[in-house]
């Protein structure tokens, strides 16, 4: 890779990394008003059952990012992948666990502090369409915050805006526009500019090229790298599309139903999947070496969130399944160095 | 377990499926017809809209034979999905074909009344849409919807019908369909109601199935589902299926000849194997150039400058020659398509021939 050399993930050197997640979860459950509280406590007086629907988006999830890593989170839709980025951002708390930028909680640090952190963290989103303000004009949107944030002066205001710009690839001119008037790369490219605009060190892409075009999504991966090599940045990029992950990431975390199933650096897991999960999910990944061949596919559907299958999340489609995994959910274990996987096949060895 | 997996197999270009039992048995239902089961014949489409004419599609050609896959590939504004309606009879007004011809088994489909048309739309000749809510009405029963396509063309009574549509969801792995056929679509998954939505395309084994991105929502595992499906369907049906994708890499493993769109005109068009090895089209070239592969794994993608010019605008003479790097004098003039080497044609005055080594 270009930046940083090839990651040991399991270098005991002691880097405090920049983003950590220790025993991170989140449910989502519905919010009960006044009269819906009232209800269920009179249901549940006389006797009757009250349910309780509650999503497990993310499951007691660890993993650490160090300085000038790129991470690359990959998994089915309603796996909770979007649901991780998010916490990462700190757009969403934890139900339970910490989520640490360079060692500290951010929740926990005196609030300027506080907010210099969050600065360092930003995010860019799937949906070039949806992310931006329409009202706003592309100054505005790009300004704002570094304005907000004291980043930048009234004098200075104008250059400023014009160099985000120019980094993400936009032509400083159409500042005055509105979003509407630009195409989907373009507003990506806005996007992205904004994200930058307060000079963060990590940015979290959420299938960030997914509502691309081919030729585009290649213009805005090159993007990502350029700025890599350019601000020293560090990425956790989620993303559904394997061919991308493994294009750009240093290191990859599988996640399956809530839970990271395996983190490996990317080489590794492409060559050697070790989970069943991700043997699988390989196997099926269209290649564009690949001629014409035979499709296969994974038995079943992803199961919902809502009620996950006990034991391992995967037994249920898993061709490998023994009683056990239905009963005992297996941990995160080594199996090479740095290689991480979560199956209880590996016990057996 | 290896990533490539060792089913994959390098296709013979014109060798249907390989040895396999499914191929032993491929014998079409209408192989009695000689010919092409689609061929389509300098196809124009085009809007007559308040702003002016969008040519969305412009003098189109190409023909796909019974039991085979092409792979019809291009970015968003190429009009794929426009030819996809216009051989299904669906495109509304303000459009229009307003040239050439459909051949469908040698009848021109462009020039059948909307009641013939009706015959066979649904019935020889079925669509499968990006969006299954776009096929699903939301307020029925998936029963009711199904059994209204089976006898749509069949003289089945409503319980006959009912079997056939339990099977039809067997076929495509719905679990328990005698229980799912009492469902609305809104309970289903995505991947559950495209499988629904494929088994109507499916109920009266089409000749010619025509699929518009319908993998493009779904994740991995599900799409190698439907993808191992219509494989199967070509193979054992004879059915000839046109893939409309913007996903080199689906068409690569799936299709046996691709063509390329951009800016309303095929620019490319051959063996799925020879496009995918040796692109002629800069276009062609750079869009394989902009897949990450993990031949170039941390290399920069090899991009194409710009982005695809508004149907409206469109540079006069070839529409490619503002973003391509060949472009010179002669590019002004509309290049015709002309077959450079054998079964390969394209739409350029420059192809890169020498990049062939």
């Amino acid at each position: 890779m270009t930046v940083g050399g090839e990651p040991m993930p399991s270098d005991p050197v002691t880097i405090t990394p920049i983003i950590a997640l220790e025993g991170v979860s989140r449910r989502f459950g519905p919010t009960h008003d006044a009269a819906a509280r009232l209800t269920r406590r009179v249901t549940r007086a006389f006797g009757g059952s009250v349910r309780n629907e509650v999503v497990h988006a993310v499951d007691k999830v660890d993993f650490a990012i160090r300085p000038g890593e790129v991470v690359g989170l990959v998994g089915e839709s309603g796996c909770g992948k979007s649901t991780i980025g998010r916490m990462v951002a700190g757009i969403l708390p934890p139900s339970e666990g910490r989520v640490l930028y360079r060692g500290a909680e951010v929740a926990n640090l005196p609030k300027d502090q506080a907010r210099r952190a969050k600065l360092k963290v930003q995010m860019i989103f799937q949906d070039p369409y949806a992310s931006l303000n329409p009202r706003m004009r592309v100054a505005e949107i790009v300004g704002e915050a570094p304005r907000v944030h004291g980043l930048v002066d009234r004098a200075g205001f104008d250059d400023y805006v014009d160099a985000q710009l120019r980094r993400a690839g936009l032509d400083p001119s159409f500042k005055r526009r509105y979003p509407h008037q630009f195409s989907g790369g373009q507003r990506q490219r806005i996007g992205i500019a904004r994200a930058l605009a307060v000079q963060p060190e990590f940015l979290v892409c959420d299938e960030a090229v997914a509502a691309l075009d081919v030729s585009i999504q290649a213009q805005i991966l090159n993007l990502f790298m350029d700025l890599r090599a350019e601000l020293d940045l560090t990425y956790l990029f989620i993303s559904h599309d394997l061919g991308v992950v493994e294009h750009l990431s240093d290191r990859v975390l599988i996640m399956y139903l809530g839970r990271i199933v395996e983190a490996a650096p990317a080489e590794e897991v492409f060559a050697r999947p070790n989970h069943p999960y991700t043997q699988a999910l390989l196997a099926e990944v269209p290649r564009i070496e690949a001629r014409k061949r035979r499709f296969t596919a994974i038995k079943g559907e992803l199961p919902s969130p809502m009620a996950p299958p006990t034991g391992c999340h995967f037994h249920p489609r898993c061709p490998h399944a023994m009683p056990r995994c239905a009963e005992q959910a297996p941990d995160l274990r080594a199996v090479a160095p740095g290689h991480h996987s979560a199956c209880h096949l590996n016990d057996a060895i | 377990m290896n990533p490539t997996p060792p089913t994959a197999m390098t296709a013979a270009p014109h060798a249907a499926m390989g040895p396999t039992p499914q191929a032993a048995m491929t014998p079409a239902p209408h192989a009695a017809t000689s010919g092409p089961t689609l061929e389509v014949r300098g196809l124009q489409t085009h809007f007559f809209t308040r702003a002016g004419v969008v040519k969305a599609v412009e003098n189109v050609s190409f023909s796909v034979g019974s039991g085979r896959v092409l792979g019809l590939v291009g970015e968003s504004g190429s009009g794929k999905t426009v030819t996809g309606f216009s051989i299904i009879g669906l495109v509304d007004p303000p459009g229009r074909i307003v040239g050439g011809s459909i051949l469908y088994q040698g009848r021109d489909l462009a020039k059948l009344t909307e009641r013939e048309m009706r015959g066979l739309r649904g019935n020889r000749i079925a669509m499968i849409f990006q969006d299954p809510m776009m096929t699903l009405n939301p307020v029925l029963r998936i029963d009711t919807q199904i059994i209204e396509a089976v006898r749509a063309h069949t003289n089945l009574s409503w319980r006959e019908a009912r079997v056939r549509a339990r099977d039809a969801l067997g076929m495509v792995g719905i679990p328990h369909p005698e229980e799912r056929l009492d469902a609305y679509p809104h309970q289903f998954s995505g991947g559950m109601r495209q499988r629904v939505a494929i088994a109507i395309a499916l109920l009266h084994r089409p000749d010619l199935l025509i699929a518009d991105e319908p993998t493009t929502a779904l994740d991995v595992t599900i799409q190698a589902q439907i993808l191992s499906e219509v494989q199967q369907l070509c193979a054992t049906q004879g059915t000839a299926l046109l893939w409309i994708t913007h996903d080199l890499s689906v068409v690569s493993g799936l299709a046996d000849d691709i063509a390329v769109m951009y800016a309303g005109r095929i620019v490319e068009t051959g063996a799925a194997s020879s496009v995918l090895d040796r692109p002629l089209h800069p276009y062609t070239h750079g869009l394989i150039g902009s897949v990450p592969s993990r031949n170039r794994r941390g290399q920069r993608l090899r991009q194409i400058p710009g982005m695809t010019p508004g149907l409206l605008a469109l540079p006069a003479g070839c529409a490619f020659r503002t973003r391509c790097a060949r472009a010179d004098a002669a590019c002004a003039v509309d290049p015709d398509a002309r077959e450079v080497m054998a079964d390969r044609t394209t739409r350029c005055f420059h192809p890169e021939l020498d990049l062939i080594a």
